[in-house]
């Protein structure tokens, strides 16, 4: 087990450098460059002042010095510095991860608990009236866009039924720290996370519910209910336990996508997460900060791949090596 | 092979009606109501974009009533933005952009997705290693991050934008053409094609592929929802080509409205929504469609 992670490890760091390469590759192929975009925010410079910021990124140097600069620089920690944050990316980035992560992992963890439960009771009894409002559900859910989906959500709950606040994480009123600090910012999270969760939600119950009339059907689950095990037994420690190793293998997946998937709905409720830092540095053409979350988030996906892994060899046992 | 047995000819069922494939899964396909309604509304949708803006003329870049005026209320029956534009105009003239983006993208999509695929089934060993290797590195790219990056840094323009989607989009069709690459390059009739002295090219176009085709059809038909769903997010964080009216830049634009108009966002989000509904129906119902003849054919 240790050996197989071992290799991931090192597959994973070849992976993410990959991604560094790519994001090096973009800012020299795409049209105008940092400096370039830098004089335009400052509104024009000298041609000794151009050299001598280019000087200064180290943009005049060959490719190869600057790359393995680059890379050395990402090794420590460093992701750049945005210009018009005035902060160091990896600071910046540290600063918004906390918010994005309250947001994803309650919508993520209420669809999973839900989905499943839905699945797996629609799944019992399949032309039942629960069965198919998870089939329409999943399928509206797959095809309405997210951020519209939380649009609508706003004019319903907090414009026709004004009960929720329409954007942000806090109320200025309230005091950092205090109880009702904890109970303003869940109050505020509800709206986004009902919105990604609504999504999730649409997939999970799908999932499992397949998963489930699958298990149901194999060779297994037929021994115990001929050997007369009680129904409850049957279902919960025959067919659940099989039947939620694909929502693992997907949750794993899914939350390391979590800042990907969160920029359209952190963008629709300013909820002060990654998400909205990387919308607002399309804004400002930040490239450096939209680069470093990209990468951030390559990170994220890689580390919850491998723990997922884990998780996964705990369920399933005979899963040994890879 | 001439010689039967009389008695056993006699016996013989008549032998059933050649039926071509694709008929066999239209004959299935025709019976399931909600795939049959998904049809419909998506070719209502299709002949809307097509013919609707020579039948409805009003410009909808241009101010045209009192901004914000809500829907019933002036000749423009759905309304207007917050620049006076004419929502209907935009819908009508939207659906073009939306659908082209939403169809390049898909194409480009599966194309890549099958070349990848069919290269690794195919050869396997190293290539597939090297390719898996790719295809693995673009599922560890945060989708929806990497296409911003992409059309920041190189335009908003439709083919940008399409081609940024259909970068991010293709691992999982790579995934499952492989996966059907693998197992029909061992079938019997793929071993008879090489024998007689097939190579590569043609095994791999001619012989395989098509037997491959089913599962992929559905793919395709599939990535043009999530394609136009992607667009709708590009154009929703301002990442839309500047000359082209699309839904999901509608509702990016009247966003900020939304207490004064909620009918600017509603309208254009309605029309994504129904369109992908109608590809989601019409990619479920091929799929109970070409699905039994796989069981059969097993």
């Amino acid at each position: 087990m240790i050996k197989g992670t071992l290799g991931k490890t090192a597959n994973t760091v070849i992976l993410l450098i990959a991604v560094l390469v790519l994001n090096f590759a973009m800012i020299h192929v795409a049209p105008g460059d940092p400096v370039e975009a830098l004089v335009g925010e400052m509104g024009g410079a000298t041609t000794e002042q151009i050299a001598e910021l280019r000087a200064q990124f180290g943009l005049d140097q060959p490719l190869y010095v600057q790359i393995g600069k680059y890379l050395w620089n990402v090794a420590q920690g460093d992701l750049g510095y945005s210009y018009y944050y005035d902060q160091p990316v990896t600071s910046l980035i540290l600063d918004r991860i906390g918010p994005t992560l309250l947001l994803v992992t309650t919508a993520l963890f209420s669809a999973i608990v839900i989905g499943t439960v839905l699945g797996v009771f629609s799944a019992q009894r399949r032309n039942s009236l629960l069965s198919h409002l998870v089939t329409v559900l999943s399928l509206a859910g797959f095809s309405a866009p997210v951020f519209w989906i939380g649009i609508m959500l706003i004019l319903l709950l907090s414009v026709a039924i004004p009960i929720l606040p329409i954007s942000g994480m806090t109320s200025s009123e309230v005091p950092e720290g205090t109880f009702w600090y904890i109970l303003d910012v869940a109050h505020h999270l509800v709206l986004p996370a009902l919105t990604l969760g609504l999504i999730y939600l649409a997939f999970y119950s799908r999932l499992s519910r397949a998963s489930m009339i699958e298990v149901l059907q194999t060779d297994y689950v037929r021994t115990a209910r001929a050997k007369g095990l009680p129904r409850r037994m049957v279902i919960y420690k025959h067919a659940l336990r099989n039947a939620v190793l694909p929502v693992v293998t997907f949750a794993g997946l899914q939350f390391g996508q979590v800042i990907s998937g969160a920029v359209l709905v952190e963008t629709v409720f300013a909820w002060p997460g990654l998400g909205t830092l990387a919308f607002d540095s399309i804004l400002r053409r930040d490239t450096t900060t939209l680069l470093g979350i990209l990468f951030f988030s390559a990170l994220m996906v890689v580390v919850m791949n491998i723990l997922t892994d884990i998780v996964y060899r705990r369920i399933d046992p005979r899963i040994k090596t890879a | 092979m001439t010689l039967v047995e009389p008695s056993r000819a006699r016996t013989a069922p008549p032998p059933p009606k050649a039926v071509s494939p694709g008929r066999q899964v239209w004959q299935m396909f025709r019976r399931n109501h909600s795939a049959m309604a998904g049809l419909f509304i998506l070719l209502a949708i299709i002949l809307i974009s097509l013919v609707g803006p020579s039948l409805y003329t009003v410009n909808p870049r241009e101010m045209v009533w009192m901004p914000l005026t809500p829907p019933g209320q002036s000749e423009y029956v759905l309304g207007t933005d917050y620049l006076g534009r004419d929502l209907l105009a935009g819908l009508i003239n939207g659906g073009r952009v939306t659908i082209t983006i939403g169809v390049f993208a898909a194409v480009l999509t599966v194309l890549i997705g099958v070349t990848v695929g069919a290269m690794a089934g195919f050869f396997g060993g190293r290539v597939d290693n090297l390719l898996m290797r790719v295809t693995e590195f673009f599922q560890v790219l945060p989708n929806l991050l990497f296409a911003m990056v992409v059309v920041m840094l190189f335009g908003p323009t439709l083919v940008n934008i399409s081609v940024a989607i259909g970068i991010v989009s293709w691992t999982s069709t790579a995934r499952l053409t492989r996966a059907e690459f693998l197992r029909i390059r061992e079938m019997d009739y793929v071993k008879a094609e090489r024998s007689i002295g097939a190579g590569n090219a043609r095994l791999i176009w001619k012989v395989i592929l098509p037997n491959a085709a089913p599962p992929l059809i559905v793919v395709a038909a599939l990535s043009i929802g999530s394609a136009i769903l992607f667009e709708a997010g590009l154009s929703f964080l301002g990442l839309s080509d500047p000359n082209a009216m699309s839904w999901g830049r509608m509702i990016g634009d009247n966003r900020p409205y939304i207490l004064d108009s909620s009918w600017g966002v509603t309208f254009p989000g309605l029309a994504i929504f129904l369109t992908v509904l109608a590809i989601s129906l019409v990619g479920d119902g091929l799929n109970d469609a070409i699905n039994p003849k796989l069981r059969q054919r097993q």
